[in-house]
């Protein structure tokens, strides 16, 4: 799960670090009351989406008036922003972080991940902020430092001169570093965070460091056990979709095909992307029933497919293992019944009872075309899509 | 022989009277495995599938002496149920539950190190050695007592990879799944160093997913190190960038971790890449030869 700039903030802000002071907007109305509230002369008015490159897209603007901050603030509230991080849709714009101005001099890199090669929490420093990190580390790899935090220590003070040293602070700055990087720690474990990213951390022209963005991502296993992260929830930012999935307990993600799928485990469906993709079709969603396809998972499964006007074929496929496929079989027949299915469905069943569940399929009269190798049913399932 | 699994096997389960549990291990008992009890705190000294339920792992210990223990327990105490079997001295200790908290993991993985533990998983559908014992989710009845041996990230994956391999009457070794999240327990690398030395293996089937580096490292110490041939299928490979494909681990990542690059690296270090998933058991067969 993701946050927002400004929701970060807040958090940063409880952690003790070095945020601007700011006002979240989410009408126009009230951009001028926050900007003389604010107080200054300047102000950064930034666009909330789930989603980076938003300076690049006209989301991010250094207004001198409130007049403008108000502009700004009708320009995108209730708009959609498209970014390269985006898809082509954009995402909604519902609300609006204003900053006082902040004079920087030098613009730094600065976050933290949970590292699968180590194992450990990383902290990743460089002093080529404000940029893509990407392009940093495949051009000049020696400007990034990754520091990895051991579990039973928590970050230690040299951890903390080394990062500052690749940072290039000054030793007043790595003083302020050594209160930080502790703090951030403790924001990263208390909150489950699986992504934490200031880019840039700046240092001001009075010589402090500062956050100037904040970027966090929450591991989602672990949002059951963070309220304050399930208060900051922001459905808008999701594809309607896929949160629709995720409330019924089913993993979606929707793309840019014509053939539905419904396959129960996540690799397999993968999998089942990929032949429809090797046989010339396109998949028009990812989506994992689990390992228990029951009738109503199915049935809530088969109305979200159809919920994409771009579907033309939906190819299911099933692995029956534990449970039966005569079982499965009824399950599909009853769904498509339920929910009204109108265009064509290829069933693949392998597994227990294989043959019964086929042959059930087979003996009704939905329109369904029951083949028991993968090979068949993603071929046809193509060439239905055609 | 075989690796992590056989008929010496004397299973515990932790979470046993569940219905998941349950069902499964009922399945497991069907298949010969000899679980020898289960724990559910506060209704130890009831009798559940024929075996003695016990209110932790240590009494279980005492009173049965498992030497390996499978977890069903709900996500949010996994990382207890783990770290007690680990106390109680269970040096192999699979945990089939989905939805561990990734921090959970950190500390637990850490822990089972130093005491040299196997574990394996979370989000994994467990171990099976064919004919011998089953400690896990997979159906028993697609298996085949065989030559290769199977790992995975993925858990309907890996049955196709098996449905596929015992079709050709080839069979397998063990199956290893490993599962789908950022930190397991066990990596493809233990694994292959284990069926690199076992007699009954002579191919290995790496079934992987996109997501994290674990099939590039495991390439890099193939080269080096795995004498038998592997092969190789990566799902996801339309698999758009950012979005999380149902596992915690199947995300690429600011362009690391796509199917095309382990595909690549997997082919440099002389692995045999089965195209499309349904050519994983044409593949062996036309490498054993």
């Amino acid at each position: 799960m993701n946050l927002h700039e400004y929701q970060g903030k807040e958090l940063f802000a409880k952690f003790g670090l070095p945020v601007s002071k700011n006002k979240v907007i989410s009408s126009a109305d009230d951009a001028s009351n926050a900007c003389s509230d604010l107080g200054g002369n300047k102000w950064v008015v930034k666009a909330q989406v789930h989603a980076g490159g938003r300076g690049k897209a006209g989301g991010v603007k250094l207004v001198s008036s409130p007049e403008e901050a108000v502009d700004f603030a009708n320009q995108w509230l209730g708009k959609r922003l498209i970014t390269y991080q985006t898809d082509s849709n954009g995402q909604l714009v519902n609300s609006i972080l204003i900053e006082e101005c902040t004079d920087i001099a030098n613009e730094l890199y600065l976050s933290a991940v949970v590292d699968r090669g180590t194992q450990r929490i990383v902290f990743i420093g460089s002093s080529e902020g404000g940029v893509n990190i990407e392009e940093v580390a495949k051009n000049s790899p020696e400007k990034i430092i990754y520091e990895p935090i051991d579990p039973l220590t928590g970050p230690m003070g040299f951890q903390s001169r080394k990062i500052s040293k690749v940072l290039g602070l000054d030793s007043e700055q790595s003083k302020e570093f050594s209160k930080m990087l502790p703090q951030l720690t403790d924001l990263f474990i208390s909150h489950d965070l699986s992504l934490l990213e200031i880019n840039p951390l700046v240092i001001t022209q009075g010589g402090k460091l500062h956050c100037l963005d904040a970027k966090i991502n929450i591991d989602s296993n672990a949002v059951y056990r963070q309220p304050e992260i399930q208060a900051m929830h922001d459905p808008s930012q999701e594809d309607p979709r896929e949160s629709e999935a995720a409330l019924n307990d089913l993993s979606y993600v929707s793309l840019d095909g014509n053939i539905g799928c419904m396959v129960n485990g996540a690799g397999l469906a993968m999998g089942t992307m990929d032949t429809i993709k090797y046989f010339g079709g396109s998949p028009a969603n990812f989506l994992d029933v689990g390992g228990t396809a029951t009738q109503e998972r199915v049935s809530k499964a088969f109305k979200l497919i159809l919920a994409d006007p771009e579907v033309k074929v939906v190819l299911v496929n099933i692995f029956g293992g534990i449970v039966r496929c005569d079982l499965i079989a009824e399950g599909i027949l009853a769904a498509i019944e339920e929910v009204g299915v109108s265009i064509p469905v290829v069933v693949r069943l392998e597994g227990n009872n294989a043959d019964i569940g086929s042959n059930i399929l087979a003996e009704s009269t939905a329109e369904i075309v029951s083949l028991n190798n993968l090979e068949d049913a993603a071929k046809k399932a193509v060439d239905l899509s055609k | 022989m075989s690796i992590l699994v056989d008929n010496n096997t004397r299973l515990l389960v932790q979470g046993f009277t569940g219905s998941q549990a349950t069902l499964h291990s009922e399945q497991s008992i069907e298949y010969g495995t000899n679980i020898v009890g289960g724990v559910t705190p506060s209704k130890g000294g009831q009798t559940h599938l024929g075996v003695p339920v016990f209110n932790s792992v240590h009494e279980a210990m005492e009173a049965v002496q498992p030497n390996a223990s499978i977890i069903f327990v709900p996500a949010q105490f996994c990382k207890d149920s783990i770290l007690e079997a680990a106390d109680a001295g269970i040096k192999l200790i699979i945990c089939i539950t989905e939805g561990v908290p990734t921090l959970d993991m950190l500390i637990v993985k850490k822990r089972v190190d130093e005491l040299g533990i196997r574990l394996i998983g979370p989000n994994c559908p467990g171990i099976i050695t064919p004919g011998e014992a089953k400690l896990g989710i997979m159906p028993g009845s697609i298996h085949k007592k065989g030559s290769v041996g199977i790992i995975s990230r993925s858990g309907t994956l890996t049955y196709e990879a098996v449905k596929q391999t015992s079709d050709l009457g080839l069979g397998q070794s063990t199956c290893v799944g490993i599962g789908g999240d950022p930190i397991p327990g066990t990596s493809f690398i233990d694994v292959l160093k284990m069926m690199e030395k076992d007699d009954q293996t002579k191919a290995i089937v790496m079934v992987g997913e996109i997501g994290g580096t674990a099939e590039e490292e495991a390439a890099d110490y193939i080269k080096e190190n795995v004498t038998k041939p592997v092969i190789s299928y990566i799902a996801g490979q339309t698999a758009p960038a950012g979005k999380r494909m149902g596992h915690a681990g199947a995300i690429i990542a600011s362009g690391k971790g796509t199917a095309e690059d382990k595909i690549k690296k997997l082919e440099e270090c002389g692995v045999h890449i089965a195209e499309n998933l349904l050519q994983i058991g044409t593949k062996t067969k036309e490498v054993l030869g």
